[in-house]
């Protein structure tokens, strides 16, 4: 068992990696404003959730990620047998998430939580794309939209995001 | 979901869950799926409890010590290659089977080992 209670700053830690390999340091995303905040106007269980996850997952048969600034994504059909699912980054290690995706695509989670009645439904397909992209203004201007129109079009009540 | 507690504060979003696990286990240990099944039933349940933005720590521990190797300065990263990055040959021969060589050309990608 971990005993240390304190999280890893990752922020810190990364700056003084980067420093110690004469890298420039990178600008996190950050933002002070309030967050945008909506409520669920009915019952978890009467809810359609969507899922999206950052872990560079795709499903054999589709073109893998670039490592890259890769600002494409994947579309991942509810019904698809886990072990048809591949993950691969270049910045996180892989082995858990390949020997059981749910640690980062918790496709089967999700699908207990609907049988248990926690969640209604799940929306048709998960939707997947690569992180570690450094490019923020391709990332917001590339990439988002497209997931928030598909998220829209699947009429979601409520998105689990799961980054790596 | 998060297990990078001040990256996902430093983007501020509405609700997030925090899982103090090593990064590449956010939803919990492989092969756990009842402790997977708890994680996501108590994020999940912030979207009825929660009543402003904010950041919960779920409150799990990772089951072996990880943090005293995580906080030594090092880099894992393995190339950016801007290619397709394969699992493996067989996921290369299906998607070029249905995309073509062309679209789907890549290397492989090796697993990620530690450099220790």
């Amino acid at each position: 068992m971990e005993t240390d209670p304190t999280p890893i700053d990752y922020i810190a830690h990364t700056r003084e990696t980067y420093s110690s390999l004469g890298y420039p340091p990178y600008r996190w995303a950050h933002n002070d404003d309030p967050p945008p905040w909506a409520t669920l106007d009915k019952p978890l269980e009467e809810a359609r959730l969507g899922l999206i996850a950052s872990g560079g997952v795709y499903q054999r048969g589709q073109v893998a990620f670039t490592h890259r600034d890769d600002v494409t994504h994947r579309e991942i059909p509810i019904g698809t047998d886990l072990a048809e699912v591949r993950v691969t980054h270049f910045a996180f290690d892989l082995e858990a998430a390949r020997q059981d995706p749910n640690v980062v695509f918790p496709l089967d989670t999700l699908r207990s939580l609907v049988s248990e009645g926690v969640i209604r439904e799940l929306a048709p397909t998960a939707l997947t794309f690569m992180g570690g992209i450094y490019s923020q203004r391709r990332l917001s201007a590339e990439l988002v939209p497209v997931l928030v129109d598909r998220i829209l079009e699947m009429e979601c009540d409520v998105v689990l995001l799961v980054p790596v | 979901m998060t297990s990078a507690r001040s990256i996902t504060a430093s983007v501020n979003p509405p609700r997030a869950a925090f899982t103090d696990f090593p990064l590449g286990h956010t939803c919990g240990p492989p092969d756990n799926p009842v402790l997977q099944r708890s994680i996501l039933r108590q994020a999940l349940a912030l979207f009825e409890t929660r009543s402003e933005p904010g950041l919960v720590d779920l409150g799990y521990r990772w089951h072996q010590p990880w943090k005293e190797e995580a906080r030594r300065l090092q880099d894992h990263r393995t190339p950016r290659y801007d290619t397709p990055q394969y699992q493996n040959q067989d996921d290369r021969k299906a998607a070029e089977a249905s995309y073509g060589p062309e679209i789907a050309c890549g290397v492989c990608a090796p697993s990620q080992v530690p450099r220790t």
